[in-house]
């Protein structure tokens, strides 16, 4: 008997502040893509399921509880890149244990800015350097925060090359969060769209 | 001791009223404020010197305690005066009460038992004046450690709750807001350390060289005082800070900045 795969990640019933309780289901290799205007909540949403915020309802890691998890187990598990990322030491190469000087030039990084004070990086380097961190963490799925808001399309392009590859490894899924309609089309497997305190798949 | 009479007094106060003629001369209107706040230190500090004289004489511990506590209170509200952003509930009041107990009682308590060894130990003529000054002293660097430690969980709270994003514990997430909210609760007391004597002569060394005792003795009370002021301050600050840092968190590692209500204008 085969048995068949749990979702990677699950929310049932699941509620924030004053927000419709939504559910989804998230398999190995897919992407859900969410839409919705400015302070429609994406963030927060995103934020929730990282269990940033406070939240009722039922998440789920491979069919286990998010209660089962240590909060800090269940946020490396699940990967929340905030749309703008957090720099608390001075220089570059602190803020990682393991650089993956791979994943840095996949994204274009010059492996020089791992020397770099955090005062010298562009948004768009600060943006890609935390995607690269939190991979090194190895989350099993990505809450990506508008990842490209402030990347030209070329860095774009290389951005959504490197998520795919990732995707392609076994156990991995994401959701993408982005204002720019044309990249869900090309990476997500699923949209849904937050309106009115609503999350509706389209 | 050169005792002082009421026309001594009446003289000093002369300076008071020339400065509050001065003021409104020059139209500074700061007369009215001036004189009041010179009635009243005048009045609070007779009247204290008054109750003083009567506790000293009657020796009650029951007593002594309820002038503790009532001295503990209002230094706890002055500490949650003096934050800009506090937790809802009983925390705000309830942490600056804690700290100001570290601070100022067990440190007061430890001296009375084990330095001066007074019979009893808690002599009102040493343990109020001594409980006074370490409420008094140790007030200041707690407000600020505390304040710290909360405007800047609440300036930073992207820093934070990203730090908390790659698996940090809350604990590793604010360690940095932490750190600087002790360092700044203990910079009064450093600098008071590091200048002591050199600039000003400290209150309690000066009144005692004013009242005729030794200037050598008077040093030795002072360092006592200072140490007893140091420690008090940094175990204070201590325990302020850690229990803020450790109320912003929920049992999930959440930062709940909702626990802390704005002061408001």
């Amino acid at each position: 008997m085969i048995r068949p795969k749990l979702p990677l990640l699950e929310l049932r019933d699941f509620q924030f502040f004053d927000f419709v309780p939504c559910s989804l289901e998230l398999k190995e290799g897919e992407v859900l893509g969410i839409q919705g205007a400015s302070g429609s909540g994406k963030s927060l949403l995103l934020k929730a399921i990282a269990d940033l915020v406070p939240n009722q309802g039922m998440a789920f890691y491979k069919g286990q509880a998010a209660e089962a998890f240590g909060s800090a187990d269940w946020r490396k598990k699940i990967g929340y890149l905030p749309a703008v990322s957090a720099w608390w030491f001075d220089d570059v190469a602190s803020h990682c244990s393991e650089w993956d000087t791979k994943g840095l030039e996949a994204l274009g990084l010059d492996l020089d800015v791992l020397n770099w004070p955090v005062s010298r990086l562009s948004t768009g380097e600060r943006q890609r350097l935390a995607l690269v961190r939190l991979l090194s963490h190895s989350p099993s799925v990505l809450l990506l925060d508008e990842p490209t808001a402030s990347l030209d399309t070329a860095n774009r392009k290389l951005f959504e090359d490197l998520l795919e590859r990732w995707l392609s490894v076994e156990q991995r899924a994401a959701i993408v969060v982005s204002h720019d309609p044309a990249q869900l089309e090309r990476l997500a497997t699923q949209q849904s769209v937050l309106k009115e305190k609503m999350l509706v798949s389209i | 001791m050169i005792s002082l009479s009421v026309l001594d007094l009446a003289a000093a106060s002369a300076l008071v009223l020339l400065l509050a003629a001065t003021s409104f001369w020059l139209q500074l209107s700061l007369e009215r404020q001036l004189l009041v706040a010179a009635v009243r230190s005048w009045v609070q500090l007779a009247l204290v010197g008054l109750v003083l004289k009567q506790i000293f004489l009657l020796k009650n511990p029951w007593i002594l305690a309820l002038i503790g506590l009532v001295m503990l209170l209002v230094a706890a509200k002055e500490v949650l005066s003096r934050q800009q952003r506090r937790f809802s509930g009983y925390w705000s009041y309830g942490i600056g009460a804690g700290s100001m107990f570290i601070s100022s009682f067990s440190i007061t308590f430890l001296a009375l038992l084990f330095l001066l060894g007074n019979q009893p130990w808690w002599e009102p003529q040493y343990s109020v004046p001594l409980l006074g000054m370490m409420l008094g002293n140790t007030m200041n660097g707690i407000a600020l450690g505390l304040n710290q430690v909360t405007e800047k969980a609440y300036v930073e709270r992207d820093l934070i709750e990203g730090r908390l994003a790659l698996g940090q514990s809350s604990g590793e997430a604010v360690s940095d807001i932490r750190k600087r909210a002790v360092q700044v609760g203990l910079t009064p007391i450093l600098s008071t350390m590091a200048i002591a004597g050199l600039v000003s002569l400290p209150g309690m060394m000066t009144g005692q060289i004013l009242a005729g005792g030794d200037p050598f003795e008077a040093s030795k009370y002072q360092v006592m005082i200072i140490f007893m002021i140091a420690g008090g301050t940094g175990f204070g600050v201590l325990f302020s800070v850690f229990t803020a840092s450790y109320r912003l968190f929920d049992q999930r590692g959440r930062l709940r900045l909702d626990r802390l209500k704005s002061r408001k204008f």
